[in-house]
């Protein structure tokens, strides 16, 4: 079956541009940071956490368009995703990764003080 | 129906012609749930997001049906060291 139809309109791209610039770092989750759904989510909502850097979350499972769209913005199947700097970072495998090998901390760091 | 971890192998075995290649059903029976261990030489100059979006990409027909998906590990051919010696390794490289 092909889709031809797309979630992200031009409109939820700009909206979408303007929310990972107008923050220092973006997670796009299941749940809400004091509330995840989703073990993933709550992985990387942990480690944010234990690196002690202010970040805002937005719960995809309450907006079915957002969902979709962001998929497509971040060329990124699946959720949680996590935007540093305006970029998009990974999931939760790279972000545990790059928590491990300290590249995650050195990335806020930049980021924070940018 | 569903997404066998079969097909799984199977379509990254076709498409990045791995060299090592562990697929785990992490499902336990609630769906499909799969962890993946793969080495392939066509990551190799490719940083981590660049690898996963790879793999994300060869399995763009079966994602529709996964619920989970864990890349645990996608290394190239030189980084993937059988277990012992990590330090052997590490100066071998340099």
């Amino acid at each position: 079956s092909v889709r031809c139809f797309s979630a992200l309109t031009p409109e939820l791209k700009s909206t979408l541009d303007k929310v990972v610039t107008s923050h220092k770092v973006v997670l796009f989750m299941k749940g809400t940071k004091d509330f995840p759904q989703c073990g993933f989510s709550n992985t990387v909502v942990q480690i944010l956490k234990s690196l002690n850097v202010p970040f805002e979350t937005l719960n995809i499972l309450e907006n079915e368009l957002l969902r979709q769209g962001l998929k497509e913005y971040s060329n990124w199947p699946t959720f949680p995703q996590l935007y540093i700097d305006g970029e998009f970072f990974g999931g939760c495998d790279i972000t545990i990764e790059a928590y491990k090998s300290g590249e995650l901390q050195e990335l806020l760091e930049k980021a924070m003080c940018s | 129906m569903g997404v066998t971890k079969e097909e799984v192998e199977a379509a990254l075995t076709s498409k990045l012609k791995p060299s090592h290649l562990e697929v785990i059903d992490t499902s336990g029976g609630c769906g499909a749930s799969f962890a993946i261990e793969i080495v392939s030489e066509q990551f190799e100059g490719k940083r981590l997001l660049e690898r996963h979006r790879l793999v994300n990409s060869a399995l763009e027909e079966q994602m529709k049906e996964i619920h989970a998906l864990s890349i645990k590990k996608a290394l190239t051919p030189a980084q993937w060291q059988p277990q012992d010696e990590p330090k052997e390794a590490e100066s071998a490289s340099h």
